[in-house]
């Protein structure tokens, strides 16, 4: 019985050297690779939930600017169109206070026009007038200035005739 | 009752059929075993079977036909013989010391061992430690026996999964192949017995160690459990394999022991000096005493299974009934599938240890 728990003589020294080489061969050529790409597949995953984590705030954030972006549109839109409305009843106001003024000036123009033409027809008419009565006149006094007297009595007559005119 | 032997030569005959290694037969005659005569039963002895199977041997034993005759035909695998003594190396096969014949000044036992015909003793561990090395008093048996054979074919294996699993990574980081069942092994020996015990520095020295033992035992473990040649030896159950895991865990604790580890073992801090003194060598003793805990356990633990097994199928040959087979063959099996676990277990536990071990004499100073 003693046997079975005294190490042997050879297989000790087998299993010394056996287990040395084993180990050093399996370190070389198994763990270190099989860690190496067990590690590296675990930092790739981190870096990917990293990633997904990140592009999930990027998303985030970007609809929260989308929806500010949004509402400054909006206000924008809404001012403009304020903006426009202001402006379209000004803009009917002073066109209504031009056409206002204008029209006030046309009418004036006119007015002052018709009272231009007026004087000038007056005017004309008036020598028209003078130059008929002249002749008319000539002609009367062909006939009735014979004499002098009569001849001035009617001159004086019908200047004042036509100044009362 | 001849039929029952009968029914067992055909089904040991029909098992030896699956090996292909070239057997030879052993004919022992006389030597004790003249006793018995044709056809009269020999009393069956289980413990001479199970201690045969759980010792290491020179030859490979696989069947033994014609057990109750004259002539009992032992069939075995010869292995390779190296002898050093006083006359220098010698190479022989094991059958050339079969059949009781003597080759060079040795011949075999029947339990497989050969033995010194001038009465030398085989050398062991404790005549190496005593210095009993003189060669006219001992030789050296540095044969490929039963326990070298399997221990090379364990390296093989290891040698071809595990390089195998390391180039599957070089196609893609997803496992596939022996990657995809032994992957989580390796993550378990990394996150839940190197990561405890640690840091990450640390982890990538001794990883490989860990994960070199922990593999190690456990194929070991598992290839005693299969019940036919080239399997079935009693590799992780035999003192000396145990010894040299728990010598070079024990190289691996004391060598990279830091200041810390060597300060609490001679002189441990925050204690008066007279119990300083009484402690230093008991923590001393640790040095011996935690790696041979690792040893016997091991040890203890995988020969037992196998005693067990062993002791369960013997009840079939006890009570030679079919009663005595439906009782032995369900618990057999049963004790069968817990080994399975206990080889696994026992695998966790010696790697978890050192682990341990290591990480305390290699833990940083915190106080």
């Amino acid at each position: 019985m003693l046997g079975l728990v005294t190490p042997g003589f050879g297989l000790t020294v087998w299993m010394l050297i056996t287990f040395v080489i084993l180990m050093f061969l399996l370190k070389k050529f198994a763990w270190k690779p099989i860690l190496g790409a067990i590690n590296e597949r675990e930092t790739k995953i981190e870096g990917a939930l990293a990633a997904a984590e990140k592009a999930k705030e990027e998303m985030a954030e970007l609809n929260a600017k989308n929806d500010e972006l949004r509402k400054v549109a909006l206000a924008e839109r809404d001012a403009l169109m304020k903006e426009a409305r202001e402006m379209k009843i000004q803009i009917i106001a002073e066109a209504k206070t031009k056409a206002g003024s204008e029209a006030d000036s046309i009418l004036a123009t006119a007015r002052e026009t018709i009272s231009q033409e007026k004087a000038a027809a007056q005017g004309e008419i008036k020598s028209q007038v003078a130059t008929l009565s002249i002749a008319i006149a000539e002609k009367l006094l062909k006939g009735e200035l014979s004499t002098d007297d009569k001849h001035k009595a009617l001159v004086d007559n019908l200047v004042n005739d036509v100044n009362l005119n | 009752m001849k039929q029952t032997n009968r029914i067992k030569t055909i089904v040991l005959a029909g098992l030896s059929l699956l090996m292909s290694v070239n057997f030879y037969a052993n004919h022992h005659e006389g030597e004790g075993h003249g006793t018995h005569k044709e056809g009269v039963a020999k009393e069956y002895n289980p413990v001479v079977t199970i201690m045969d199977h759980i010792k290491d041997a020179n030859e490979w034993h696989v069947i033994t036909t014609d057990e109750n005759t004259a002539h009992p035909n032992h069939i075995s695998i010869p292995l390779p013989v190296i002898i050093y003594d006083n006359e220098g190396l010698k190479f022989f096969m094991s059958s050339k010391v079969a059949h009781g014949h003597t080759h060079e000044g040795y011949k075999m036992t029947h339990d497989g061992q050969v033995v010194s015909v001038a009465g030398k003793k085989k050398a062991d561990m404790f005549d190496v430690v005593k210095g009993n090395l003189s060669t006219d008093a001992v030789f050296f048996d540095l044969s490929i026996t039963k326990n070298v054979a399997t221990l090379i074919l364990v390296f093989i294996i290891l040698m071809i999964v595990f390089p195998k699993m390391a180039k599957s990574y070089k196609k893609g980081l997803v496992p596939s192949g022996v990657a995809k069942f032994l992957e989580p092994i390796v993550l378990f020996v990394r996150d839940d017995i190197a990561k405890p015990n640690f840091n990450q520095k640390q982890m990538d020295k001794f990883m490989p160690f860990l994960l070199s033992i922990f593999f190690f035992i456990w194929f070991s473990n598992m290839m005693g459990l299969i019940p036919f040649p080239p399997f079935g030896a009693n590799l992780t159950g035999n003192i000396s394999v145990t010894f040299v895991l728990a010598l070079i865990t024990m190289l691996v604790i004391n060598l990279n022991g830091n200041k810390g580890y060597w300060g609490h073992m001679l002189w441990m801090p925050g204690v008066p000096v007279p119990v300083k003194i009484l402690l230093a060598p008991i923590e001393l003793v640790g040095v011996i005493a935690k790696p041979f805990a690792l040893m016997i356990r091991l040890f203890a633990n995988i020969t037992a299974g196998h005693i067990v097994v062993l002791s369960l199928i013997g009840i079939i040959f006890i009570f030679q009934s079919i009663g005595g087979s439906l009782m032995a063959v369900p618990l057999a099996l049963f004790i069968s599938v817990l080994e399975l676990l206990v080889a696994f277990l026992q695998a966790f536990v010696f790697t978890m240890l050192a682990a341990l071990f290591i990480g305390t004499s290699t833990a940083e100073a915190h106080h």
